[in-house]
């Protein structure tokens, strides 16, 4: 579709594990996570509240703080292991090639500063150029996402931003320095449609010209349906779906995605109450002995409260996690 | 409409809040340069943003009123005027029928108990030091809710289960947890008081479907049971369609349409509304070409001149650019603002 090679990986994760320590030991919150990512490739993760899609991109990025660790696992971009790269290193690729645009925008945003004295500084790490050329560039990022008078917004302070403006500064700023890997943490989560199709647009652009590749983190099926070549659906931090877009959304075989599907508003009468699917996550430090998503499955037996399900794979590359999965020719 | 409560709706009940020509504008103050000319008497130019430009609307006793528009017209802004947090430039808010800059003592004190808002950034709304067990108990402890420190505790516990949360949860603070965990404890707090009038701004935005349908479902709940009411702000089309009895449409600042919701999704009037609802995204609708939005966006710094919405409207006509369109009801409950419909 991007004209790009979708066969060269820029990302492959293998077995990386990430947990929280406390009082009572140690929890993962991400679970032995196994993903590749090709150039100019886009993979959707999904998955409920909780279900460790942000601790993920923080532990590819090596952004993990105490009382969280990374335990194991291999991160390579580009060929090269992150997780054995020193600190310094790390800083330089964090921004240039490799970017992340966080769920929280206020996390990212130094309220004492402008965005302009933001963005400026983004680029000046990894270019070099005098201001007024480094601010034309960043209005043009601005204009990019779509803020209007952009040059009177380098000027403003993050809280005069309305919150779906202050989503898609962090946004400009991510896609400033052309990077080969963008995680985007629920990037358009407050954003309404036209919006949305603006800075979708933009990254497929930027996606055609460089060849970045993408990891769009969000619980809204709708945006990843039409963004995603590929979709992984993570449940207690395992992923336990992973397959072509197509596959995923219109033949889950996972119990736990068909769920989700369901409770997409839309067939139900307004009004009514939603399906939600029964029961909610449990905490990082009661996570169920078998398969995770057990306690609240209608197809549990007693073979799943017993063993974590293996991965099993079709010819399509399409891999679940369970041991009683959907019929393969039941449509969504 | 299928919305059961209001479907024979007899008389409309009473309003709870009612906005006439409220308005909000937002200046910076004088930079050094500026405030020298000016002490030279000259002239200075700091431009003015408005932000909410002479919006009229009630909301009534029980209904769920949606708020829909693009980012940065200016919902958040009308939402905090309703709560009181953001005062108007201009215009009256009244609160069960009395301006609320009049209310004072038990008035004032029912005035911010029963309107509560969820914010649509829960980070910068959570107090980062204090515990989120203790962050649900402050305003029962403040304003004496509740009698003793058991009957707080188990307040407490219920609110976080409301919402889908482990009750151990109580004892962390806000940054050890995901970003929906985070918005469902605003939501919580904001329950906890058991308001009478709530402003949900995006409350579901970072929500995955089977929480947003929980909470949701936890709205709806709430106003069978305890008849409250909602202002909704959402970009999300089809969760407004799901839950709100009538939709206010939103463009730079004004209310461009207003009508029932099921009358407003099959009848949408005006070009503004039409767009937004060609384009709401769903798993059905699968590789959808993406464009750059058409026209340019308007600047609140530089309102266009006649309809705000006449750079992107592909009806627009010279009176459209030079006089701005006034409010029509086209049914009784189905108003628009725009001059295609000034004949009928
Ligand atoms: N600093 C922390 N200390 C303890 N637990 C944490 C911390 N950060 C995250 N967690 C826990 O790890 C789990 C995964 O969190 P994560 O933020 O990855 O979820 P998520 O999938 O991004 O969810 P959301 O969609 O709500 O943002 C959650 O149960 C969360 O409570
Ligand atoms: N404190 C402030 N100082 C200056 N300008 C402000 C302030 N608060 C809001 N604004 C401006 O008012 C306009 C409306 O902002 P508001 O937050 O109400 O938008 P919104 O409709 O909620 O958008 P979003 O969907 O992105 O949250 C924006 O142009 C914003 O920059
Ligand atoms: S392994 Fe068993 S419990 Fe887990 S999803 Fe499959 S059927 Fe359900
Ligand atoms: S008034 Fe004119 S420009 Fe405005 S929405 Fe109507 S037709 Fe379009
Ligand atoms: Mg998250
Ligand atoms: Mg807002």
């Amino acid at each position: 579709m991007t004209g790009q090679d979708k066969t060269i990986p820029v990302l492959e994760i293998r077995g990386l594990q990430t947990v929280f320590h406390d009082a009572q030991g140690a929890w993962p919150a991400i679970n032995g996570l196994d993903l590749t990512l090709h150039k100019g490739e886009v993979l959707g993760l999904v998955g409920e509240s909780g279900s460790g899609k942000s601790v993920a991109g923080f532990s590819v990025l090596g952004l993990i703080d105490p009382p969280g660790e990374i335990t194991n696992g291999e991160v390579l971009f580009n060929g090269r292991d992150l997780r054995k790269l020193d600190e310094e290193s790390l800083r330089q690729l964090r921004g240039a090639s490799l970017s992340m645009i966080f769920q929280d925008p206020l996390t990212t945003l130094n309220p004492v500063l402008t965005i302009g004295e933001q963005m400026v500084e983004a680029i000046a790490e990894h270019t070099r150029g005098a201001t007024p050329d480094l601010r034309r560039r960043c209005a043009e990022g601005l204009a990019r996402v779509g803020i209007t008078s952009p040059a009177e917004r380098l000027d403003q302070y993050p809280h005069e931003l309305s919150g779906g403006m202050r989503q898609r500064v962090v946004i400009a700023i991510a896609m400033l320095n052309r990077p080969d890997l963008i995680i985007a943490d629920e990037p358009t989560t407050a954003l309404d449609v036209t919006i949305q199709g603006q800075i979708i647009a933009e990254m497929q652009e930027l996606q055609r010209e460089s060849g970045a590749a993408l990891i769009w983190i969000t619980h809204d099926l709708g945006v990843v349906a039409e963004l995603a070549d590929r979709i992984a659906v993570m449940y207690a931090g395992d992923i336990v779906e992973t397959g072509s877009t197509d596959d995923v959304l219109d033949r889950p075989r996972h119990p736990y995605t068909r769920g989700l599907l369901n409770s997409v508003p839309g067939d139900t009468a307004a009004g009514e109450p939603l399906r939600q699917i029964e029961g909610s996550a449990p905490p990082l430090s009661r996570r169920p002995a078998g398969c995770p998503f057990s306690p609240r499955c209608d197809r549990a037996s007693d073979m799943c409260l017993d063993q974590p399900p293996p991965p099993e794979a079709d010819a399509n590359g399409r891999v679940w996690r369970c041991y009683h999965p959907l019929p393969e020719e039941e449509a969504a | 409409m299928m919305n059961a409560l209001h479907a024979d709706a007899g008389p409309t009940p009473p309003p709870v809040l009612e906005m006439r020509a409220l308005e909000r504008e937002f200046t910076r103050k004088p930079v050094l340069a500026e405030r020298l000319l000016g002490l030279l008497g000259r002239q200075i130019d700091i431009p003015v943003l408005k932000a909410v430009r002479s919006v009229d609307l009630s909301v009534h006793e029980g209904e769920v009123l949606g708020l829909v528009g693009e980012s940065g017209c200016g919902k958040s802004t009308l939402g905090r005027m309703l709560t009181g947090i953001t005062s108007p430039s201009r215009g009256e808010l009244d609160y069960n029928g009395k301006p609320v800059t009049e209310l004072s003592g038990q008035a004032l004190r029912d005035f911010t108990l029963d309107v509560q808002m969820i914010f649509q950034d829960p980070y910068a709304s959570l107090n980062p030091r204090q515990k989120v067990g203790d962050i649900l108990a402050e305003p029962l402890r403040v304003h004496r809710i509740t009698r003793s420190e058991t009957e707080t505790r188990k307040r407490v516990d219920e609110a976080l289960r409301e919402v889908g949360l482990d009750v151990s949860y109580r004892d962390r603070y806000p940054h050890q947890f995901s970003g929906g965990q985070r918005q469902r404890i605003g939501i919580a707090r904001a329950l906890i008081v058991e308001p009478r009038f709530l402003v949900c701004d995006e409350p579901i935005a970072a929500l995955d479907v089977s929480i947003q349908a929980q909470v949701i479902n936890l709205f709806l709940d709430l106003r069978r049971r305890r008849n409250l009411t909602y202002l909704f702000i959402s970009h999300d089309l089809s969760v407004v369609r799901h839950i709100a009895d009538r939709v206010a449409i939103m463009y730079l600042g004004q209310i461009v349409e207003l009508a029932p919701a099921a009358r407003l999704f099959a009848e949408p009037a005006h070009p503004y509304t039409r767009t937004l609802l060609e384009q709401i995204p769903s798993v059905r609708n699968r590789k959808r070409k993406f464009h750059a939005v058409k026209g340019e966006i308007p600047s609140p710094l530089k309102p266009p001149s006649g309809c705000a919405f006449h750079p992107r409207c592909a009806f627009a006509t010279d009176r459209c650019r030079a006089e701005a369109p006034l409010p029509r009801d086209l049914t009784e409950t189905h108003r628009v603002s725009c001059h295609l419909f000034d004949n009928n």
